[in-house]
């Protein structure tokens, strides 16, 4: 298809009609899961469809056979009424379906232009002015600017994915496929992302928005379609959905993928400040602390936490919260100031001598450093006990303790994995962070920090990791915790600190006023 | 100084080439498979299949041309397995480019040894092209402009090579293939092919770069007389960032070396042997510890590419 034609002209009957694509019983299997089982959907021209899910549900898996990375073992797919397999990615683009990953699908080292020429007759001299042009113009037709000549690897991910949907578009999809497309964003960028959505079915094409934000979901969607454990288990329709006010179009959903009503809005009211005692010594004493060597520099670091409170720390991602997680367990080297747990210095330790003293941090890369994705679960539940009786002894190894040690854990923290066995790798991300929820909440744990502990998680494992959270400072530790999500900092913490260019901006109590106090020292105007 | 004399110049300008072009070709190939993705360590191994291949047909048809023809596909052949192994099986591109290295030294040796250890026959000298006018600048003439057509040939690759990759669709796909090979397959192209492309090429140059040492450079056959220009041409596509033209100044530097430790020898300074032949190795090191730190690799080199595997 020449690029300039692109979009199918709006005056084609938008929705209603003959589905573009059509789903009936497509079942994919997997060793040991069912992906998919016989789902039936269809798509409509000029509709934003969303497929909800949470992690695992087989949402990826029914877009990589859309998009013609996998093939359906079972149901059959059809496209305009007729019954064609999507043999191959360069079939489904054919077909005239696009998809834009989570994960962006241009080369980082090529131009934008360079990545929109890929895929074209390798004779041809690449067309670079020609198709610079064209980009530019279907850009600005659909509202997003863009430089066409920008290296990929300099723009941020919002960018890429708006190039993505124009160089989809410029090959003539009628069909676009948005796999998480918002899970990496900005909330600034996810939302131009979501009217950009809404542009694109008002001239014409099917989007297909998977995404597990329920919000988005209702704000964009026109069809919703709820995935549970591979079957589809029920949806909303446009006319019923358009009736519907936002409030009850989310209970709704909530009630289709949990079979609940009331799991989004938190199970838990909000903690009471004045229930820590702070007459006696606090646990976590942090002094002073500097770090002038790290990828963000830390300043004069100052806090203090009591046993059962949770100090939580705000800010926007990358100022220096990572690095102070990492100051605190060790793995980050401080310049000046100490650091002091249960009243002795535990600066000068080691990483492990630190652990050993009940200092935990749970990271945020939970397979990069957290596991080692092909060690078994039982391993990866012992990652920081390795040689340590009584599951070595004498340098061997004892497999009955260390199974018996990875059972226990698996049922304790309810981590779903087909054995002790399977590599952890292969778990979902909510599993994977049960196994380092195990792994460092078990033993003496006297201060915890939890850095991003609910990042890319669903809503059935947020909630059961801020339990953990609450449980963990009930018993008598002192928490801190990261992240980036302000509710649920003002859901679980007793005191907020905000964080700013690798210093600590204020603390404020977390009462009534909180929320504009933290606004307001993020923004930079309290002092 | 007695030392610099013009015939003593012009040997070692014309050992440097004659040392330097199967480093080019090696280097171009090497790199022309990295970029698609595929750390290619069996060369050594096409570079002796190309070398023994060459030679053979060279002597039977008594014909040059087709003996560096036989060397491309020689390098070829062994290629093909490593396309086999490595692009269409998806298995360990190190571990097999190793097989690769060594049963090709082995296979060679062997196939030398049951035709050729009692008569060790000798080729005839290149015959070479002389181009007029510039052959006749002193010194630099002579070493450079009136040499074996092949020498031309790898020259010109290296212009033809950086127009591939900067100005071509096929070129944007090899990059691809070796940055971002999942982006390459939604765009609609075939990531195996184009690595196998790859590869393929890699193998005739570097086969091509073998014929050159065993036909023009020896004039024989002798079992593992690459030793080791495989491996400084992985050496210097991994110094030259991507660019042909890096390759070519590599080759140079490593040729210069080659050439003046026979050249030390010949002029009869007194060095022990030893030494002077590590010098080129010493020059890799060297090199490597200087530039080599921040040299910028594919991204996904090394790995094999499986639809839809994360």
């Amino acid at each position: 298809m020449p690029d300039g034609q692109a979009i199918p002209s709006a005056a084609r009957p938008i929705s209603g009609g003959a589905p573009i694509v059509r789903l009936e019983g497509v079942t994919k299997r997997y060793p040991g899961v069912i992906a998919n089982d016989r789902i039936d959907m269809e798509f409509h021209a000029g509709e934003v469809h969303v497929l909800l899910g949470e992690n695992g549900a087989g949402k990826s898996t029914l877009v990589s056979m859309l998009s013609g990375l996998q093939q359906p073992d079972e149901g059959r797919i059809l496209i305009d009424g007729d019954a064609r397999p999507i043999a191959s990615p360069a079939g489904a683009l054919d077909i005239g379906i696009s998809t834009v990953f989570q994960h962006s699908m241009l080369v980082p080292s090529l131009t934008l232009v360079e990545n929109a020429v890929l895929g074209r007759a390798w004779w041809r001299r690449p067309d670079r002015e020609g198709t610079a042009a064209r980009m530019a113009a279907m850009a600005a037709r659909i509202g997003v600017s863009l430089d066409p000549m920008a290296l990929t690897g300099d723009l941020s991910l919002g960018e890429r994915q708006q190039a993505e949907i124009v160089r989809a578009l410029m090959r003539g999809a009628r069909f676009l496929i948005l796999d998480e497309a918002t899970a990496m964003l900005t909330p600034h960028d996810a939302a131009r992302l979501g009217q950009l959505m809404r542009r694109l079915a008002s001239e014409g094409v099917a989007v297909v928005f998977i995404t597990h934000k329920l919000n988005e979901a209702v704000e964009y969607g026109d069809r919703i379609s709820v995935l549970r454990l591979g079957r589809k288990v029920g949806g909303i329709a446009p006319e019923t959905l358009r009736q519907m006010d936002p409030q009850a179009a989310t209970g709704e959903v909530v009630r289709l993928m949990f079979g609940t009503h009331d799991m989004a809005s938190g199970a838990a009211a909000r903690v009471d400040p004045a229930t820590v005692d702070r007459a006696g010594d606090p646990v976590l004493e942090v002094l002073a602390l500097y770090a002038g060597a790290a990828a963000v520099p830390l300043h004069n670091i100052e806090f203090k936490v009591w046993p059962g409170e949770v100090f939580g720390i705000a800010g926007i991602d990358g100022n220096g919260q990572k690095q102070l997680a990492e100051a605190l367990a060790g793995q980050e080297p401080i310049s000046d100031g100490r650091i002091r747990l249960d009243g002795a210095f535990v600066d000068r330790l080691s990483i492990g001598a630190r652990r050993g003293k009940g200092l935990r941090y749970i990271t945020d890369d939970r397979l990069g450093e957290g596991t080692v994705g092909s060690f078994s679960v039982a391993i990866n539940l012992l990652l920081k006990e390795i040689g340590a009786a009584p599951y070595w002894v004498q340098g061997f190894e004892k497999p009955a303790e260390i199974t018996e040690n990875a059972r226990e854990k698996i049922r304790a923290f309810d981590i779903r994995t087909p054995s002790a066995e399977t590599p952890v790798g292969k778990l979902s991300g909510g599993n994977i962070q049960k196994v380092l929820l195990a792994r460092e909440l078990t033993g003496t744990a006297r201060a915890v920090i939890f850095n991003k502990p609910t990042y890319g998680l669903d809503l059935a494992n947020i909630a059961a990791t801020r339990q953990r959270i609450r449980d963990t400072a009930e018993a008598g530790a002192a928490v801190v915790l990261i992240s980036t999500e302000l509710d649920e900092l003002l859901d679980l913490s007793h005191r907020i600190a905000v964080m700013d260019r690798g210093h600590l901006a204020g603390i404020v109590a977390n009462d009534d006023a909180a929320r504009r106090k933290i606004g307001e020292l993020m923004s930079g105007v309290g002092e | 100084m007695t030392l610099f004399t013009d015939t003593f110049l012009i040997a070692l300008l014309a050992g440097v080439v004659a040392a330097g072009v199967p480093l080019l070709l090696a280097g171009l190939g090497e790199q022309l498979s990295e970029k698609a993705g595929v750390l290619n360590v069996g060369i050594e191994g096409m570079m002796l299949g190309g070398a023994y291949a060459g030679f053979l047909v060279a002597w039977a048809t008594e014909s040059i041309g087709l003996g560096f023809l036989a060397g491309a596909f020689g390098g070829l052949l062994v290629a093909a397995l490593m396309v086999l192994f490595c692009v269409r099986l998806g298995l360990n591109q190190v571990v097999i480019g190793i097989a690769l290295t060594l049963g090709a030294e082995g296979t060679t040796a062997l196939l030398h040894h049951v035709q050729f250890s009692r008569l060790y026959p000798r080729l005839p000298e290149v015959p070479t092209w002389r181009i007029p006018g510039l052959a006749d600048i002193p010194i630099v003439g002579p070493a450079l402009f009136d040499r074996e057509p092949v020498v031309y040939l790898a020259l010109a690759l290296v212009p033809l090579f950086a127009w591939l990759y900067r100005r071509t669709h096929l070129g944007l796909a090899i990059q691809a293939a070796g940055d971002k090979p999942a982006a390459l397959d939604s765009a609609g192209e075939n990531v195996l092919a184009i690595r196998a492309l790859a590869v393929l090429g890699c193998g005739a140059l570097v086969g091509l770069g073998g014929a050159f040492m065993s036909i023009a450079g020896a004039g024989v056959f002798v079992p593992f007389m690459t030793h080791g220009n495989g491996f400084i041409g992985i050496v210097l596509a991994m110094l030259a960032r991507g660019r042909p033209l890096w390759v070519l100044l590599g080759a140079a530097l490593f040729g210069a070396c080659l050439s003046g430790s026979t050249a030390l020898q010949v002029a009869g300074v007194d060095i022990p042997t030893d030494v002077v032949q590590m010098l080129p190795f010493a020059a890799v090191m060297l090199v490597l510890l200087i530039a080599g730190r921040n040299a910028k690799l594919p991204s996904a080199l090394g790995a094999a590419y499986v639809r839809g595997e994360r």
